[in-house]
Order: structure tokens, then sequence, then C-alpha cells
């Protein structure tokens, strides 16, 4: 090519011609989709209005068992997760290899095998031992123990962030070491780490549908659980779009809240 | 005959390879405002901070508000509600209100109440001249307000000693008047004060002496007076010639 047809378009019409040619392909992605799609057979499959109908009320407990081994997992989470934080700063290097290595081992790890270890493998290992609170514990367990190793990251990474400076501070005030963690650090380490612990949580909402394999009754069944009850029963997959649409309704508004908290938090 | 509340004897102190301070022998009596000047990286932060042991010195000794610093047994928390500190950077604490970042440690460290710590803080915060600003936060407050506070925190210990690294250095040069108002306010109350300081004015009019460091060792000592106008070795004069004349 040389410089006079290079110079025949310029560079804002280069760019003009480029995002052309990408609305084009997209539109044309976008028809051919509509065009070749049986809509009357998707329909048939996902959007049967009496079976949505009838999945109400009883998917509410289902929802609210959602809602309640996300919550159960995280609170566990948090006592365990940020104890094991303060350990992986700590002088102290037993803490801090005790606490390295639980983090590696249980982010290595599937949350679906730690599941089965809590649910099965400790049951039957340990005979006699009952986790307290039947499936509800078990959940928070099971859980709760992938989620702390994430959650441990996140605080560690915030009490990194606090500013030296305001350690020295407190030091220079006569406050110990513990106390200056516990009034100076770990307040301002938690307001950094809100937003990846918002993430966590949404995490955590999706990988509460992995409590199936516990076994669960009609009356711990959790969303996914039900749904695919649901789409046995109807022999239709209605039930997968209400489930799924309830847990958009769960985890979009948590994504928003997560945005929000990153930019009001750059702000501060 | 009056009390000696800072000795300091072969202090030295060594980052890496890079040994910053190289034998400091320093004694600072009781009411005695001291101020340490020298060019950059010459340690006197470095030395500022060993005395309550925010800096673990490598080798020496140091007393400090009557406690023996370096002491193998040292209660370094017991000896550092004595001893104020004030930063650079003020480092007030970001979360709280400007009358808890006053009343924490009072209420903490010294278990004062809640209501005898604000009031306390309120008393210091007339002091310093900051009023108005209780339930703020230390990032709606100018630097020479924030710094205020960060005096007004340390007093509200009831400190014997006040150290300063360099309080006005971070501060917009018509706010560095108000922190040193304060300061000189203090020094006419009679509170023992090391500062580090740029601020060869405020050295020469509150100093009872002036300590120039450079490369890790105390160059030259003496009054405000002597040291400031004519000191008497060629790095003192230098370093005095390029700070009060910077264009010549």
């Amino acid at each position: 090519m040389n410089a006079a047809q290079r110079t025949a378009l310029t560079v804002r019409g280069r760019r003009r011609l480029t995002r052309t040619v990408q609305y084009g392909v997209f539109a044309a992605a976008l028809i051919a989709l509509i065009a070749l799609a049986d809509w009357g057979r998707i329909a048939d499959s996902f959007l049967q209005v009496d079976i949505a109908a009838d999945m109400f009320p009883a998917v509410w407990t289902a929802f609210g068992n959602t809602v309640a081994y996300t919550l159960l997992a995280f609170v566990f989470g948090m006592l365990v997760g940020v104890p094991l934080a303060l350990m992986r700063v700590s002088g102290f290097g037993p803490y801090r290899w005790l606490s390295t290595v639980y983090v590696e081992v249980f982010r290595g790890l599937p949350a679906l095998l730690v599941l089965f270890l809590v649910g099965f493998a400790v049951p039957q290992a340990f005979p006699g031992v009952t986790w307290p609170g039947g499936v509800y514990g078990q959940v928070a367990i099971g859980l709760g123990l992938t989620s702390s190793a994430y959650i441990a990251e996140s605080v560690r990474a915030g009490i990194q962030a606090v500013p030296p400076g305001q350690v020295e501070a407190a030091r220079s005030l006569g406050m110990s070491h513990t106390r200056t963690m516990i009034s100076i650090v770990l307040p301002q380490a938690l307001r950094i780490v809100v937003p990846p612990l918002t993430n966590e949580l949404v995490l955590l909402t999706k990988d509460s549908s992995l409590v199936y394999v516990l076994g669960v009754t009609a009356s711990t069944m959790e969303l996914t659980r039900f749904a695919r009850s649901e789409l046995t029963d109807t022999a239709n997959a209605t039930p997968l779009l209400v489930g799924g649409l309830l847990y958009l309704l769960l985890t979009v508004p948590l994504s928003a809240l997560a945005r929000r908290l990153e930019t009001k938090g750059d702000r501060r | 005959m009056s009390t000696r509340l800072v000795t300091i004897r072969g202090l030295h102190k060594r980052f890496g390879d890079n040994e910053v301070l190289r034998g400091i022998d320093l004694d600072i009596d009781e009411g005695e405002v001291v101020c340490l000047i020298g060019p950059s990286g010459s340690g006197k932060s470095t030395l500022l901070r060993c005395i309550n042991l925010l800096e673990p010195p490598t080798s020496g000794t140091v007393g400090a508000a009557g406690h023996d610093m370096t002491h193998p047994d040292a209660d370094l928390d017991a000896a550092r509600r004595e001893i104020g500190m004030v930063f650079q950077h003020f480092n007030l604490f970001s979360h709280l209100t400007i009358l808890d970042n006053i009343a924490i440690a009072q209420r903490r460290v010294l278990g004062r109440s809640k209501a005898e710590a604000h009031a306390e803080a309120r008393r210091r915060l007339a002091e310093v001249g900051v009023e108005g600003k209780e339930r703020a936060k230390p990032a709606q407050l100018s630097g020479g307000q924030q710094q205020r506070v960060a005096i007004a925190r340390a007093l509200a210990m009831g400190p014997t000693l006040m150290l300063f690294d360099e309080p006005t250095s971070a501060l917009d040069p018509e706010l560095v008047g108000e922190v040193l108002a304060v300061m000189r306010g203090l020094a006419a109350d009679g509170m023992t004060m090391l500062v580090v300081t740029h601020e060869m004015s405020f050295a020469r009019e509150v100093a009872d002496r002036v300590v120039f460091l450079d490369g890790g060792v105390i160059v030259e000592q003496g009054p405000p007076s002597q040291m400031l106008t004519e000191p008497t070795t060629e790095r003192a004069q230098s370093f005095l010639r390029r700070v009060l004349h910077p264009v010549d």
C-alpha cells in the first residue's frame, strides 16, 4: 500500500467503516437467529404460563432456602475468614503457616467435594458426630469452609491496603498491636473489602445450588433442585426459566450494589 | 536541676546496607524545645522515630520520658502514652470522626469513659482552634485543620514529651502559619518538644537549641542565634546557605 492510498481513507473514515461492519455483522446474526429459530417450539418448552403459575407459592420456600443457605455460609465464612486474615498478617509464624495452608487447601478444592466431605465423609469417619442444625448446619459449614478461604484472602488484602501511617499513629498513642488491629485497621479494612465481599455473596448464591447433593426434602430444597424436580414432573423447561429469573432477582441487585460501592470507594 | 527527658547514646540505625544513623548522642531537658534540621536523607525523621521505637534502633540506647526504651523488657505501649507524636501526613484515623480520633486512645488506652474522653477532646480542640468540626471526618478538613487535630489527639493523652516529624511539610504554604502558631503556644506553655523542621524562622524564634544532622551524625548544635547565623562547620554553612537563600 503506498502513501497516496493510505491517505485516501482518513483515520476517522476508517474508524467509521470498522464500526459499520461490526454493526452489520451483529444485525445479521440477530436476524438469522430470529428467522431460523423455531419460536413456537421454544415457547412450548420455556414459556408455559400455567406451569410457571403452578410453581407458586411453593417456589418461595425454595427461594427462601437459597437465601438462607447463602447467608448461613456467608456468616460462617466471615466468622472463620476474618480471624484467618488476621492470622495471615500475624508476626507469629505458625499462625501464618496454618492460615496459608487452610486458604490454599479450601481455595484449591471444588466446593462440591468439600460439601461431600462435610455431608458424608465426616459423619462416616466419626460415627455419632452430627452437625448442628441438620442440613442447614451442614450447608453453613460445607459451603462456608470454601467461602472462608476466599473471604480470608479478600480481608487480608484489605488489611494490607490500610496505610501504614494509620498503624503508626495508633501505636504512637500507646495502643497495643491487638488494639490497633481491632480499633483502627479492621474497621478500615472491612470498608475496603465490602465490594469483593459482595461479589463473594453473589458466588455463594449460585454455589448454594450444590446443596442438593446432601439429599434434601421438600422443605429444605433450594431453587435449582426445586426447578429440576418441577422440570421432571412437567417434562417442560419453564421451571428452569422461573428459577433462573429468581436467581437473577438476587444476584443482579447484589452485583449492582458491589459496583456502586466500588465507585464510591474510589471517590473516598 | 531540670529533669532529662531524652537520653540517646551511640544510636545506630541501618536499613539493609544503608546506615542511616551512625552514632547519635543527644540529651534533651524538660521544657526544652529542640529543632532538628538537615538535608533530606540525613536521618532526622529516623532519629525521631527511634525515640518512641516506631523504628527499632540497630544499636545504642534510648531513654525517653523516664522509660528505658531500648531495654528488652521495656513496656513500649506505656512509654508511648507519655510521648506524643505528630506526623508529616497527619495520619488521622480516616474512619473516625474528629471527636473520636481524639477520644479513641483515651478510652482504649487510658480507660477513660466516653464522656470524659469527649470532654477532654473538646478542650483540646479549643486549644488548637478547631471547633465546630467534632462530627466531621478527617477528609472534610483542610490540611492545617487536620494537623491541628493530630496535635490535639497527641495532647489528649497528657504527654510529657512531644515529637514532631516535619509537621508542616505536607501543607499548602498559607496553612503553615496556623500549625506553627499552635506549636508556638505549646512551647510557651513549657512543653518539651523535638521538632524535625524546614521552617528556619520557627526554629530561630521558638527553639532553645538547633541540632544540625548530616549523613547520620550530629554535625553541629547550639542556640538558634548562633547555629542559624554563624555556624562553625562548613557543612552547616552550605546547608543554611541553600535553605535561607535558595535563589542565590
